[in-house]
């Protein structure tokens, strides 16, 4: 059953059902037993006024009279006095002329004509006489059936209206339900804004602090998304708007020199672009490669040597490797490898001021490289490795993917970057990190 | 026009500054929201080109920055997001115009003329007084019916004064047309412009008001 407003109407309905049922089971038996001790009590009292009355001497033989049978509960008691030798002495009206009297004294169910009666009888030796008061057990059961009856059939009338009554409070109840689904079914899909949950219910609050949570969560993804492909444009169209400013420049220039001067940068611009695209299709390449653990071990030292060897160094800026880099060997491929030490390398030669160094972790698990660069403020350190991220202090050839890209790779290689600020100097510290 | 660049990527940056400076309009060029600021806060541009998308945050807020302070220079905003909303998010940010990259630079200074001609509350693209007809797009002069030919720096200035015709412009204010931040002012430059000014136009079109500055004389 999908529906809870059924769900729960069957429930109430069946649970209202089970109580009545037992509730009255429970008056049933117990107004039997009640029932049983009261009229056993009268049977036992009416005998002793008989027998009283027989005590006293007055009693005539009444002649019985006429038998007449009445419907109702009219003449429940039927009275006889026996002699001992047999005679019906007296008889109450309606009573049967069968004996009803036992042998001794006290209560017995006694069958007469198919019926059962519940008789008293007591036994005067004195007068010789036997005296039996007694009721139908019919009559009894009657009695409590029409009590039971009683209270079942105003309950039968009550039951629609109850049920009538149930099915419109669930749907009262189940209101805030239903608004917060007509309020997240009437928004578009553009539309994150939590749900508004002050005057809901406390029961259904926590699903929709689970679904404020979630839209909260796919407006972050959202957000991300939309970053990166702001970013994206901004970097793949600036460097063409400069090219066009720069071709239309060159067009219109008025002599030679502003005219080579445009060409220049025009040739600078091309050499990023190109650098861009080389990025962008390395960072696709690493997409694609799946992640997994490194079999084989690469001469970091050898890699390193010809990542400086194919990086330009600028004029003034001296780059050191440790002594303790030669020979190392890190688990991972050629190719990978390469590509985080370029990224690293190249990133540290465009900030250094001076210097560039590589050396080596304690143990050998990891590979270090620092420049002497500005460095950049603490806050900006975790943004640095986002797609398209330039800091403040951006050169003219970062393309905003090589530390993405180096983040990246390294990942596929099974070991992790991470950045700091220098401690001894300003500058920024990068560490590869291998799992020991 | 002297024009401020807000674009922090210095080919392009590089490219606007010569490529509108053909036209006689003076370029500055910041690449951060903070140096735009400062350069706002401390001289008058006649027009501003922002990109969006800054190193220390967005050109939007610049923009913002310069509504609240009551700051009308026309601004050109230029950026890669150039999608409707974009447009249309810039534009009630208190943009006047909105150009997406890569455009035309043709365009761009079209786009200048036009923003700093309704700033200044006209519609006419060709300036007129005293009988001295100037065209901004063109770069060209006509005084009694004859083409007059200007050295980029005398078209400047012979624009500054046409602009507001009768009212005196103080040496310093067309300096401020001529030369940008980086530029040596040379000392007599404006002197020497007016002198040919005059040569070419006339030896009354421009009236020197002694210790204030020029003005163009429109009562003849």
């Amino acid at each position: 059953m999908t529906s809870l407003r059924r769900r729960l109407f069957a429930l109430l309905l069946l649970a209202t059902g089970v109580i009545w049922l037992s509730a009255t089971a429970w008056i049933y038996v117990g107004s039997r037993s009640e029932l049983e001790h009261v009229l056993d009590t009268r049977l036992q009292e009416a005998a002793r006024m008989v027998h009283s009355l027989v005590s006293s001497g007055n009693m005539a033989t009444a002649a019985a009279a006429p038998e007449f049978e009445e419907a109702g509960y009219a003449r429940q008691l039927s009275c006889q006095i026996w002699s001992f030798d047999g005679r019906l002495l007296a008889r109450s009206s309606g009573a049967p002329l069968e004996s009803l009297a036992e042998e001794g004294e006290g209560f017995a169910d006694h069958e007469v004509k198919g019926e059962i009666w519940r008789v008293y009888t007591i036994v005067d030796a004195h007068k010789g006489v036997r005296v039996a008061v007694g009721d139908r057990i019919g009559l009894r059961d009657r009695l409590v059936r029409d009590l039971v009856a009683g209270l079942i059939w105003p309950a039968v009338l009550i039951v629609p209206l109850l049920g009538i009554l149930l099915w419109l409070s669930l749907g009262r109840g189940l209101g805030p339900l239903n608004a917060a689904a007509r309020e997240i079914a009437a928004r578009d899909g553009e539309d994150m804004q939590p749900i508004d949950s002050r005057n809901t219910p406390t029961e259904i609050r926590p699903l929709l602090a689970a679904l404020n949570g979630l839209f909260e969560k796919v407006e972050a993804a959202r957000r991300h998304e939309r970053d990166i492909t702001a970013f994206a444009a901004h970097e793949l169209r600036t460097p063409l708007a400069g090219l066009k400013t720069q071709a239309q420049v060159a067009l219109t220039a008025p002599n030679g020199p502003t005219r080579n001067a445009a060409l220049q940068q025009i040739v600078v611009s091309v050499d990023r672009t190109t650098r861009l695209t080389r990025q962008l299709l390395a960072l696709a390449k690493l997409e694609a490669m799946p992640e997994r653990v490194q079999p084989s071990k690469v001469d970091t030292s050898g890699v390193l040597r010809d990542v400086i060897a194919a990086c330009v160094t600028p004029a003034g800026i001296e780059v050191e490797i440790a002594p303790e880099l030669e020979g190392l060997l890190l688990p991972g491929d050629v190719d990978t490898l390469h590509l985080v030490l370029r990224n690293l390398h190249e990133n540290a030669v465009e900030h250094a001021r001076s210097c560039v160094s590589w050396s080596i972790l304690p143990g050998g698990y990891g590979i270090v490289v620092e420049d002497d660069g500005p460095g950049l403020p603490d806050e900006e350190l975790p943004l640095i490795t986002k797609r398209f991220y330039r800091g403040r202090h951006k050169s003219l050839s970062g393309s905003g993917l090589g530390l993405t890209i180096a983040e990246m790779a390294s990942g596929r290689l099974g070991a992790t970057l991470a950045f700091c600020s220098r401690a001894d100097a300003s500058g920024l510290r990068a560490v590869v990190r291998w799992k020991q | 026009m002297r024009i401020l660049v807000v674009e922090d990527d210095p080919i392009l940056s590089n490219g606007l500054k010569v490529g509108l400076g053909f036209d006689g309009s003076v370029v500055d060029s910041v690449a951060a929201c903070a140096d735009a600021h400062v350069a706002l806060a401390t001289a008058r541009f006649d027009a501003v080109v922002l990109d969006i998308m800054l190193p220390d945050g967005s050109g939007l807020d610049v923009l913002r920055d310069m509504r609240d302070r009551g700051d009308t220079t026309p601004v050109i905003l230029l950026t890669a997001l150039d999608d409707t909303p974009d447009r249309v998010r810039g534009l009630d940010t208190g943009a006047d115009d909105y150009l997406g990259k890569p455009f035309d630079l043709d365009e761009l200074a079209a786009r200048l003329r036009a923003v700093a001609r309704r700033n200044e509350g006209r519609a006419a693209p060709v300036l007129r007084a005293a009988g001295i007809a100037l065209d901004p797009a063109g770069l060209t002069v006509t005084a009694s019916g004859e083409t007059v030919s200007l050295s980029r720096r005398e078209f400047a200035v012979l624009s500054a004064l046409m602009e507001r015709p009768g009212v005196i412009r103080s040496r310093s204010d067309l300096e401020d047309r001529l030369y940008g931040w980086q530029e040596e002012i040379e000392s007599n430059a404006v002197e020497v412009h007016i002198h040919n000014l005059r040569a070419k136009l006339g030896r009354t079109a421009i009236e020197t008001i002694r210790g204030l500055g020029y003005r163009l004389r429109t009562s003849t």
